[in-house]
């Protein structure tokens, strides 16, 4: 966590740093993206409890968000990042990954497609040279706009009534990755079904003279729906559950590997299935993806394990067998998940490992009464997606 | 549906479909403009004078491909003369006593030193051209095939049988600037000038800019056993080689279209399959090489889209900018002193004065006293102008494509003015004798010949764009990224010139690939 003391003259405010600021109880300020971001409020696992059981509120205004449009906006980003736009429709949203020549990832994240030729997409790194460089020949205009809507995700299986009582029409018939626009009490919102809780929630995004209405009608009226704000260290709680990547914890992004090596194709992060190799379409990496595949090169697959016990495998060697003999990978993310009462973590196993049901082992050092101990713990392969609730899409 | 089609009749591209022709292959050349020939062309100018185009001096072509497509041309050979104030000049043949005797006259100990020199520099030139002719290997080992490695392994070995001490040498010199090794070896202006001109034709660099030793390596690589060793004029102006060439193809069955500009490369399930014309027409064929400069090729020949983004920015960010002008002059007599000047003459009197001339296109503007090559080619060629009259064919360096404030049309009334200026001190009455002139800048060869920026090589020879990283590192094997596509112009390994060698070069590889796709079906 980056103490944020020595940086206060120089990090920003997001629109919803003021209501935030009068709720935070501990010293929870860190720094993301140049701006105040609350890591947490008072107690990480009340906000993990909320997430799941309520729902809470968590500021993505600090997300980089790129408007992408002109009459070959669609051809572009078809071209830019690894999905098939042409499956996208208007008011649709898709996560997918872009990625350098050689197809490592450069980062994943979401496209919004607000019309036949307007995007919108939201990164967690600068990525405007990236763009720029790539859109070279194409009539697209990009602007970055990410202080021109701020946003907050309201996530957890009591947020779409919550939405319901705010007034939003048609709420319930937003389908999952579905986008919309409404106006309340004269404030305009765009509302997206996505998030990072793997979850039924959404995104909501308004101007910036509209943040403070959107928090204070959103926590004035969620009371009932048990509303809490939360900060990163519950949501990467939910978000490992949920079985989504991060950029620099899972997998390292191409433009600041320090070694080429470091770099990781989307099939070796575990998002093979965002890579659109059938696409009728180049995209940049395309030919270095289907080498990866057809020639089987790819080096490692992020996929989950489930692992008995209560320890969790944070960071952890893989082996394929409990001797210890023959060392297979690593794992990434993992923790003690409460409400799955498991151990879980993001395993990068050999491709050959990568299949639900194999069973690997991981050595886990823990301590325990002034001693380290070790533990060897079986593992079964799984998908990432631990948590996986029919509300999400439903 | 053909076998081969070819973007381009200029001579590379006229090679390469000759070579694949001659090995059975069904091939096309589709040329844009009227005439064959690209830069290596014979036009008349003004009535009855006629004049290589581009190309004037006809030295790199690789006698490997005048073998192999049994070419036949008729040539002067030619010296150089520096030429000095007061009609003076150091005269320099393939006579080398003649030779000394001229130097000489200026500085004796430059007259000991020019052989002793010009040896060393050619044979290190010819220690390395003898890669003008072979595939450069890739960096990644695991992609070259045993020819290339065995290549890799021969030219080391030639470096190596230099000899300690001119290996030394060769990699002393290698990167440095020629303002330099003038001085390491000579004390008059007027070799020095010379040097920092043959050192910086065709390239942005000024005599005292580090690589410009390397691009005189590059020169003289083609004077010996690997080009025709020694300056020549052809017979009929540059077109005549050209014409070689296309009878040369047409033996060999090879289809030739001319006036038939090629507005895409027609591309399907991203695998190169084809060409559309501007007015539509496909022409279908199973492998494309283009002999058009990379930029044109793969940034406006491909459609956006097709190619990654890092490599787009390679070759969007090479070094394009031209700065040579040509200047044609027809004269109704020559001046005393030229009457028989049959050779090349090089007004470049000192190293500063070349360094000056550079400086002018550093900032965008004509250089105000300008380096030139001239040749009178009617002296040796009465098919070129009407008897008693001849034609001048003037190189004029540096006459930036990047202008900074300066007007095109202006720029080319200021190439023509300062070169009519400089040579009528030189030789007097020259101006009076002019009866028909055309200057062409780097933005006027980009418009008539396609070539982009003016650029004498498709992109400048320095050690940055050369050999394994021409036109772009893992891509020098001919083989462009798009399943297909080829480059077989002077923008791919070994660059330009006369020489037909990226040509040849080009037909080996798109043999090699067709024979290993047979072999796997
Ligand atoms: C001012 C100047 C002076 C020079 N002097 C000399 C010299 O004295 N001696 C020497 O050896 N070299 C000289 N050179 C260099 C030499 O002329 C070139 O390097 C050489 O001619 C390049 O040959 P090429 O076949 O590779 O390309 P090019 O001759 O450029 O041929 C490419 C062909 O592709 C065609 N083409 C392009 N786009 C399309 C399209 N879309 N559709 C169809 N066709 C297309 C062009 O019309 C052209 O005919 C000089 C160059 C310059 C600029």
């Amino acid at each position: 966590m980056t103490h944020v003391q020595h940086l206060k003259p120089f990090l920003r405010k997001t629109p919803f740093h003021a209501p935030m600021e009068a709720l935070m109880h501990g010293n929870g300020w860190i720094r993301w993206m140049g701006y105040y971001s609350p890591a947490f409020f008072d107690s990480v696992s009340g906000e993990y409890f909320a997430t799941r059981t309520g729902c809470t509120l968590y500021d993505v205004s600090p997300l980089i968000k790129y408007s992408i449009r002109g009459a070959d906006a669609a051809k572009f980003m078809n071209f830019l990042v690894t999905r098939d736009i042409t499956k996208v429709k208007p008011m649709q949203a898709a996560y997918t990954a872009w990625c350098d020549d050689d197809g490592k990832m450069i980062e994943e994240g979401t496209i919004f497609r607000l019309g036949e030729n307007d995007f919108i997409l939201n990164a967690a790194l600068h990525q405007l040279h990236w763009l720029h460089e790539s859109a070279y020949g194409f009539d697209v205009t990009i602007e970055e706009i990410s202080e021109r809507l701020c946003g907050l995700a309201l996530q957890g299986p009591t947020s779409r009534d919550l939405l319901k009582v705010m007034g939003v029409g048609g709420i319930e018939t937003l389908p999952h990755f579905g986008i919309m626009e409404t106006t309340l009490d004269g404030h305009w919102m765009r509302i997206d079904r996505a998030g990072f809780t793997g979850d039924l929630g959404y995104e909501l995004w308004v101007k910036p003279e509209s943040a403070h209405w959107l928090w204070d009608t959103l926590m004035r009226l969620g009371d009932p729906y048990k509303i809490a704000p939360i900060g990163s260290q519950a949501l990467d709680m939910v978000r490992i559950e949920a079985g989504f990547i991060l950029v620099d914890a899972d997998y390292i992004g191409a433009m600041h590997a320090i070694r080429p090596t470091q770099r990781e194709s989307p099939i070796e992060a575990g998002i093979g299935w965002a890579v659109g190799l059938k696409k009728d379409a180049y995209f940049v990496g395309k030919r270095a993806l289907q080498q990866e595949k057809a020639k089987v090169t790819s080096r490692h697959i992020l996929m989950g394990i489930e692992v008995e016990g209560r320890k969790p495998a944070n960071g952890a060697f893989l082996y394929a067998d409990k001797a210890a003999k023959q060392e297979i990978g690593l794992t990434t993310s993992g923790m003690w998940s409460p409400i799955l009462k498991k151990s879980i973590a993001f395993a990068r196993v050999p491709p050959a490992y990568a299949k639900p049901g194999t069973e690997i082992w991981t050595e886990i050092w823990y301590p325990k009464e002034k001693k380290i101990e070790r533990l060897m713990a079986r593992c079964t392969v799984t998908s990432r997606m631990f948590f996986d609730p029919p509300r999400k899409k439903a | 549906m053909y076998d081969t089609a070819i973007i381009g009749a200029g001579h590379n591209g006229l090679v390469t479909a000759t070579y694949l022709a001659k090995a059975g292959q069904k091939v096309i050349v589709v040329e844009a403009s009227d005439r064959i020939g690209g830069a290596a062309v014979t036009r008349e100018f003004a009535p009855g004078f006629k004049v290589s185009g581009v190309a004037h001096i006809l030295h790199a072509l690789h006698p490997r491909v005048v073998a192999d497509l049994g070419l036949r041309l008729d040539r002067t050979p030619i010296g150089t003369s520096v030429l000095l104030p007061e009609g003076k000049s150091i005269d320099i043949t393939a006579d080398a006593a003649a030779t000394a005797a001229s130097i000489g006259k200026v500085s004796p100990a430059d007259a000991e030193a020019w052989p002793r020199v010009t040896a060393r520099l050619n044979k290190i030139a010819t220690a390395l051209g003898s890669f003008l002719s072979r595939t450069p290997p890739s960096p990644a080992i695991s992609a070259n095939d045993f020819q290339t490695k065995l290549a890799l392994g021969m030219f080391a070995l030639q470096l190596r049988m230099l000899g300690k001490k001119d290996m030394l040498e060769l990699t002393r010199i290698l990167t440095m600037n020629v303002a330099d090794l003038a001085n390491d070896h000579f004390e008059s202006d007027a070799i020095k000038g010379l040097l920092s001109l043959d050192a910086t034709l065709g390239v942005y660099l000024g005599p005292r800019s580090p690589n410009t030793v390397f691009n005189l390596l590059y020169r003289l690589s083609s004077y010996g056993k690997h080009g025709m060793g020694g300056l020549f004029l052809p017979k009929g102006g540059m077109g005549a080689v050209a014409k070689a060439l296309e009878d040369a193809a047409r033996r060999a069955g090879v289809e030739i279209r001319t006036s038939a500009p090629v507005d895409h490369i027609l591309l399907e399930k991203e695998i190169a399959t084809g060409l559309v014309l501007k007015g539509g027409e496909e022409i279908r064929a199973s492998n494309i090489a283009s002999s058009a400069d990379p930029q044109t090729t793969l940034l406006k020949l491909v459609q956006p889209g097709n190619l990654d983004t890092e490599f787009m920015k390679r070759i969007r960010h090479l070094r394009m900018n031209g700065c040579v002008a040509k200047v044609h002059l027809a004269l109704d007599g020559l001046p005393d002193a030229w009457k028989s000047r049959n050779g090349r003459l090089v007004v470049a009197p000192k190293t500063d004065y070349v360094e000056r001339a550079f400086d002018c296109a550093k900032y965008g503007r004509v250089a105000d006293k300008p380096a030139l090559e001239i040749v009178i080619p009617s002296l040796t060629d009465a098919s070129l102008a009407p008897p008693g009259k001849h034609v001048a064919s003037i190189l004029f360096q540096y006459a930036p494509y990047k202008l900074r404030e300066t007007p095109p049309d202006e720029a080319r009334r200021q190439v023509l003015e300062r070169t009519i200026d400089t040579l009528d001190v030189l030789a007097p009455g020259l101006r009076t004798r002019v009866i028909g002139s055309e200057a062409l800048t780097p933005q006027d060869l980009e418009r008539d010949y396609g070539l982009a920026g003016g650029q004498w090589h498709q992109g400048e020879v320095t050690l940055d764009q050369m050999f394994f990283l021409r036109p772009a590192g893992q891509y020098q094997q001919y083989r462009m990224p798009i399943p297909g596509l080829w480059l077989c112009g002077a923008g791919a390994h070994p660059g330009g010139n006369v020489s037909g060698a990226a040509g040849m070069n080009a037909a080996r590889e798109i043999l090699k690939a067709t024979k290993a796709r047979k072999v796997a079906a």
